[in-house]
């Protein structure tokens, strides 16, 4: 009988009893002997410039203060983005540091008091004067010139392949056009919350991070504390995205609080302090040139991305990506630039560089299709890489052909009308959407140790974190299936600074680098294991290969021992092994990705513009499947964001504040129930050996890419109206729309 | 003092009456199941049950609850044994991280009675209130998912209305 | 929030007269609740009149039917009489918010909601409407959600209820209390003001004057619709919505109401389109010069010009289904 705990199964969240119940502890709700006192942040008005004065009498008096700290009277600490050799995620992130204004919503004072409402009230009590810096910068285009260091993920920014410039002159057909994303947001639905505590040696913080030891190491680097007393914990994460990769204000608020009072400081961003203090996406304008012979091949592919960076906080997606690496081309021209502005930070989001990349880039192959006067599905197939375009490198697998075949087929795609603009019922239009679904795949450092007791538990401890991508749960199948041990009968130990140093979060690697370090400590386990049995029974020459664990017992050629009694004769109380994963020359020699399909048909309104989305389909390739539940979970939260990024998102700039004026979830807007369409969702399930022993590629960020351009040609397929200015907005449509 | 009762135990409330009933709930120590998300009626994560009826305790100052019946996410099941709402929404994977779900679930739980009690939607039009598909989605979109499981959460709830309604001999649809 | 004192009141006649500084009423806080955390509502006193006995629907005279201010957003939008009489109204209220929020919202709060303005709600940014004078900052901001019609150039905020939209629609009346304890009958069509020279000004109500109700006469003949055009399916203001009644006789217009939201600081009541479509015949084109005549004063600010055709298409759309429907509300 298959072990419901065993990898590929559809095991049920292993930590799902707690959170329907409201009993997984998230960032502020961590108990203490005393409440927390309650930290409220005061943000800068302006978008650069200093702090001239601050008057905060009348709040440090107001009732239930217990101070205020400002520059003038926070701990002293590193300078904010020092060491400048640090990566991002462990320099210090200093506030309150000086007088200076580094973006509209930087903080500029902590209001703690004993409740919520004191020290909301009282932070409105607090004068400031600014002396704003008149040649702040608010907006970022095309005129954007800087050359980043080094894209996030480490592609290099400036990329050429072959002649662009003469094979896309030489081409029959050419399409040169100019697509444009808005600002976003990550919009984890829990706000950056931080609890910190100080108890004269060591300091605590509860947070929200995706990233354990790196966030230590920025604690530590920012107020100059030795990083072995400082402790940080995080098991339960309401949504991070990117955002919460790093250290943030609250976090860093929090423990100024606490060593300022010798207390417990809980710091929550305020939903309105968020849009502004977790990292955001930064815009993009990304010009396409895509050049063909006539019957749509593709000969000369061209990208350049224009982005904004907030002034001082080094960080640049990589925008081109999808256009490096989706399509087959001799020729390829592939930059990034970006201009230093004053805004909040910009740092990752979900799938960086490949979600609005793919935005852009798919549309534009779309509209390369139409131009070709070809089926945007079959432009797309006669136009497969078998190589990487930008490397050269062959792909470790390559199957996004067949899932562009197996998705178009179950879609329903060849009753499409060719024409855009065809078909309708009643007032609304009706159109189909395709486009190519591609994300990196990674494999990062991790570690993890392992202990199995004789009481046949097994206990697993690593800093790594569970976002909702269902880290618990995949481990818990890895041991399961290694040990042969049923779920209720492991524990896993995540997110506490104490527990060995993980991959963490993000970029989709934490189930395969993770896992893969667990499946070396259980390896490593069975090997023990097994040499006690060898001593205990004499099978000295039996190969190790031939023993099976399963059901709580070592089956090994004619014997069947149970773990308990082995480790009980051998008056071991427990075993302890370690495990770890580095990526290796697969990773080196292959270009890695995840793939997929995805289509979508959406109806738009004739009178109002309005676009409804009314079937999604995803076929994806993402390695072997272990889990299968979470898996298509985490593909249906891609869809809805690529969906989301399509037609909704936009955080509303105001250039002359340098903020964003709907800086809440009433007007920035996510989806809602309503919105979704049906989904469908199928997978390749076929394990990938050069990602990683598990055979499993990332999934967490692939469906976002792709999802979004199928929902945008949908549009243009149904009215013949092409927006290049995302979201597709209804005002979009409808001045294109006859009345 | 004033008194309101939270899932059949009397909480005290604060002589604050700036405080809200989520902030209420969120400082007592048992009782931080309900989520703030938004803090301004804006995503639902602070939805629970007032004298049965599924509001948003963000924006509710509990003095104005004095004396009321409030039955939150620990309140629903008992002990170990969870609501069969809960139990749907584990096997469905009606969620992810878990934040928007504690509100996610009172609201389906009150949604249920509103839809019981013949309460019409934006998706009803003249007639009577079945609990069809599109009746969920718009009757749950006062509940954010930003990890976006809403698909799932759907199931969950029809599949707890299904097995509620077969039980009582109801029709289902 | 600002401290306040508050006070649950039993009587209406213990609202006060002489009592200093500024009171308001509470009923369900949807709004004020809200208002009162960014202290752009600060009042000294709150009533809260959540127990006065104003929560009752009454048959009324003549086919109407009177609401009690406190009657919630739900219990109104279910009631059997206005799904059956009144469903203008029904779909206005069930189209707005969500469930839980209307489960708290009152009738009386729903029309005294205040704007949704980014920059009302941005209390760095300069704003009219929260201090007189200072400015204002969405004519040159971001204005996708502001006025086209009836603005000043002191404020273009818009009046986001589409519960007003009805209730203007079906020529709804209310009662009011003053703090004397007189009452008087207004239109609700003059509840709600143009923001003129002062914009602080949402409504024509006195200081602490109370709506009691909601009386709405028995409704014309001809179909009730209410389109609400919105940039998301649930839980979204209105980019631009319309409400009409359309009864068509022998194919001519016999009567007509049309209502606007999301086009001005007050729910718009379109006199001129319904003058000009009353005894016209029902056609998609004298829908159409009816729109236009009503938005021909219509001016955007920039990044709200869409609504000039969004309106107009709207309106045009929703006469087009009122006069297709088969059903009719019987008179």
């Amino acid at each position: 009988m298959t072990n419901p705990a065993s990898i590929g199964q559809p095991l049920d969240r292993v930590d799902g009893p707690l959170k329907v119940s409201g009993r997984a502890t998230y960032a502020a709700e961590h108990a203490f002997d005393q409440p927390p006192l309650v930290g409220w942040i005061v943000e800068a008005t302006i978008p650069a410039g200093r702090i001239k004065q601050l008057d905060t009498g009348a709040a440090e008096s107001s009732t239930g203060v217990a101070a205020v700290l400002t520059h003038h009277n926070a701990a002293a600490q590193t300078p904010f983005g020092e060491p400048g050799d640090e990566g991002r995620f462990t320099q210090s992130r200093a506030m309150l540091f000086d007088d200076h204004i580094r973006y509209h919503g930087f903080p500029i004072a902590l209001v703690i008091a004993d409740t919520l409402a004191n020290a909301r009230h009282a932070a409105k009590l607090i004068k400031i004067r600014y002396e704003p810096d008149k040649d702040a910068v608010t907006t970022a285009g095309q005129e954007a010139d800087e050359i980043p260091e080094e894209l996030d993920g480490g592609m290099e920014p400036d990329l050429f392949q072959g002649d662009f410039e003469q094979a896309y002159n030489d081409a029959e057909v050419t399409l040169d056009v100019t697509y444009t994303t808005p600002n976003q947001a990550a919009a984890a639905m829990e706000p950056h919350a931080a609890i910190a505590s100080f108890d004269g040696d060591e300091l605590t913080v509860y947070m929200s991070v995706q990233l354990i030891g790196p966030a230590v190491k920025a604690l530590a680097t920012t107020l100059k504390f030795d990083p072995d007393k400082i402790r940080v914990l995080s098991p339960y994460i309401g949504g991070g995205f990117g955002s919460k990769l790093g250290v943030h204000n609250e976090a860093i608020l929090a423990c100024l609080g606490a060593l300022h009072l010798k207390r417990p400081v809980k710091v929550v961003q305020h939903r309105r302090n968020v849009f502004h203090n977790a990292p955001h996406r930064g815009s993009s304008v990304q010009r396409i040139q895509l050049g063909a012979s006539r019957d749509g091949k593709l000969q000369a592919i061209g990208h350049e991305s224009f982005m904004p960076m907030a002034r001082g906080y080094e960080f640049a997606e990589p925008t081109g990506a999808p256009a490096r690496t989706t399509y087959r081309t001799d020729a390829l021209k592939s930059t990034h630039r970006v201009k230093s502005i004053d805004m909040p930070v910009a740092d990752s989001c979900r799938a960086p560089g490949h979600a609005i990349g793919s935005l852009a880039f798919e549309s534009a192959i779309d509209e390369m299709a139409y131009q070709c006067d070809q089926d945007p599905l079959a432009f797309r197939l006669a136009n497969m890489p078998d190589k990487d375009p930008s490397t050269g490198q062959p792909f470790a697998s390559h199957d996004l052909a067949e899932c562009l075949r197996e998705g178009a087929e179950k879609f329903g795609w060849q009753s499409r009308e060719q024409q855009p603009g065809n078909r309708s019922q009643g007032r609304q239009l009706i159109g189909y959407g395709v486009a190519s679904t591609i994300r990196v795949n990674m494999l990062v450092p991790s570690k993890t140790r392992i202990r199995l007791s004789a009481d046949g538990t097994l206990t697993a401890w690593a800093d790594m974190t569970d976002i909702g991508t269902g880290t618990y749960t995949i481990l818990t199948q890895i041991a399961a299936d290694t040990m042969g041990l049923p779920a209720d009968r492991i524990n896993i130990e995540l997110g506490d600074s104490r527990y060995p140093p993980s991959c963490g979060s993000g970029g989709s690697f934490g189930a395969a680098s993770s896992g893969s370090a667990l499946l070396d400590a259980c390896e490593n386990m069975r090997t023990k294991v097994l040499d006690i049995a060898r001593a205990q029974s004499n099978k000295g020459d039996e190969p190790a290969e031939n023993a099976r664990f399963e059901n709580g017992q070592v089956i090994w050629g004619n014997k069947t021992l149970l773990l308990t009694e082995l480790l009980n004769k051998s008056g071991e109380a427990y075993l302890e092994t370690e495990g770890e994963v580095e990526p290796g020359d697969d990773h080196d020699n292959y270009s890695q990705h995840s793939y997929g399909a995805q289509f979508a048909e959406v109806h738009v309104d004739r009178d109002t513009g309005e676009v409804r989305v009314q079937r999604l389909l995803g076929v994806f390739s993402a390695g072997r499947i272990l889990n299968p539940k979470t898996a298509r979970s985490q593909l249906l939260g891609g869809m809805v964001w690529g969906q989301s990024y399509a037609l909704l998102e936009e955080l509303m700039l105001d250039d002359r504040y340098g903020t964003f004026m709907n800086r809440d979830l009433a007007e920035y807007h996510l989806p809602v129930n309503r919105d979704m369409p049906a989904i469908d969702i199928h997978f390749r399930d076929e394990p990938d050996p050069r990602s990683n022993r598990l055979g499993s590629k990332g999934i967490g960020e692939l469906s976002i890419c792709g999802a979004g351009a199928a929902v945008a040609n949908a549009v243009y397929h149904a009215t013949g109206v092409r927006v290049r200015d995302f979201p597709v907005t209804l005002d979009k449509i409808l001045e294109h729309l006859p009345e | 003092m004033p008194v309101l009762y939270v899932n059949g135990k009397q909480v005290t409330l604060d002589d604050d009456p700036r405080t809200t009933l989520l902030d209420t709930l969120r400082e007592h120590p048992n009782l931080t199941g309900t989520k703030k998300g938004c803090d301004h009626g804006q995503c639902g994560a602070c939805t629970l049950l007032l004298d049965g009826r599924r509001v948003n305790s963000c924006l509710i100052l509990a003095i104005q609850c004095e004396g009321s019946e409030v039955t939150t996410i620990e309140g629903l099941g008992q002990g170990e044994h969870l609501h069969p709402m809960q139990q749907a929404f584990v096997k469905h994977d009606g969620f992810q991280c878990g934040y928007c779900t504690p509100g996610q679930i009172c609201s389906a739980v009150g949604m249920l009675e509103e839809v019981g009690n013949g309460e019409p939607s934006d998706v009803t039009g003249r007639g009577d209130v079945t609990l069809s598909r599109a009746e969920i989605q718009e009757r749950m979109s006062g509940n954010l998912c930003r990890c976006g499981a809403y698909v799932n959460i759907v199931d969950a709830i029809l599949d707890t209305a299904d097995a509620h309604s077969l039980k009582n001999g109801g029709a289902a649809t | 929030m600002k401290p306040f004192d508050y006070r649950r009141i039993q009587t209406v006649e213990e609202i006060g007269r002489d009592e200093p500084g500024q009171a308001r009423f509470l009923a369900g806080g949807t709004n004020l609740i809200d208002l009162m955390k960014h202290e752009i509502e600060v009042p000294d006193r709150l009533l809260d009149i959540s127990r006065l006995q104003l929560a009752s629907i009454e048959d009324g005279e003549n086919g109407g039917l009177r609401v009690g201010t406190l009657v919630t957003n739900t219990a109104l939008a279910s009631d059997p009489r206005v799904r059956k009489t009144w469903p203008l109204l029904s779909a206005a209220l069930l189209s707005g918010a969500t469930a839980q929020l209307r489960n708290r919202a009152t009738t009386g709060g729903n029309l005294l909601q205040r704007t949704r303005c980014f920059y009302f709600y941005d209390t760095a940014r300069p704003c009219n409407k929260r201090n007189r004078g200072e400015g204002c900052s969405a004519r040159e901001g971001q204005n996708r959600i502001h006025a086209i019609l009836g603005a000043s150039d002191h404020c273009i905020a818009t009046h986001p209820s589409d519960m007003a939209v009805a209730v203007v629609a079906l020529d709804a009346s209310l009662t009011l209390r003053a703090v004397d304890g007189s009452e008087r009958e207004l239109p609700v069509e003059e509840l709600h003001r143009l923001p003129g020279d002062h914009p602080e000004l949402d409504t024509v109500l006195a200081p602490d004057e109370l709506i009691l109700g909601v009386t709405l006469p028995a409704p014309p003949p001809g179909r009730q619709l209410y389109r609400k055009v919105r940039d998301r399916s649930s839980y979204a203001f209105a980019l631009i919505s319309v409400g009409v009644i359309l009864h068509v006789v022998e194919g001519k217009v016999d009567s007509i109401r049309i209502a606007f939201g999301g086009v001005a600081h007050k729910p718009w009541r379109a006199h001129k389109a319904e003058a000009a479509l009353l005894g016209q015949t029902a056609t998609e084109a004298n829908f159409r010069l009816a729109a236009e005549a009503e938005l021909a004063d219509a001016k955007g600010y920039g990044s709200n010009d869409f609504k000039i055709p969004l309106a107009r298409r709207t309106l045009v759309a929703t006469l087009r289904d009122a006069a297709h429907s088969e059903e009719e509300v019987p008179a």
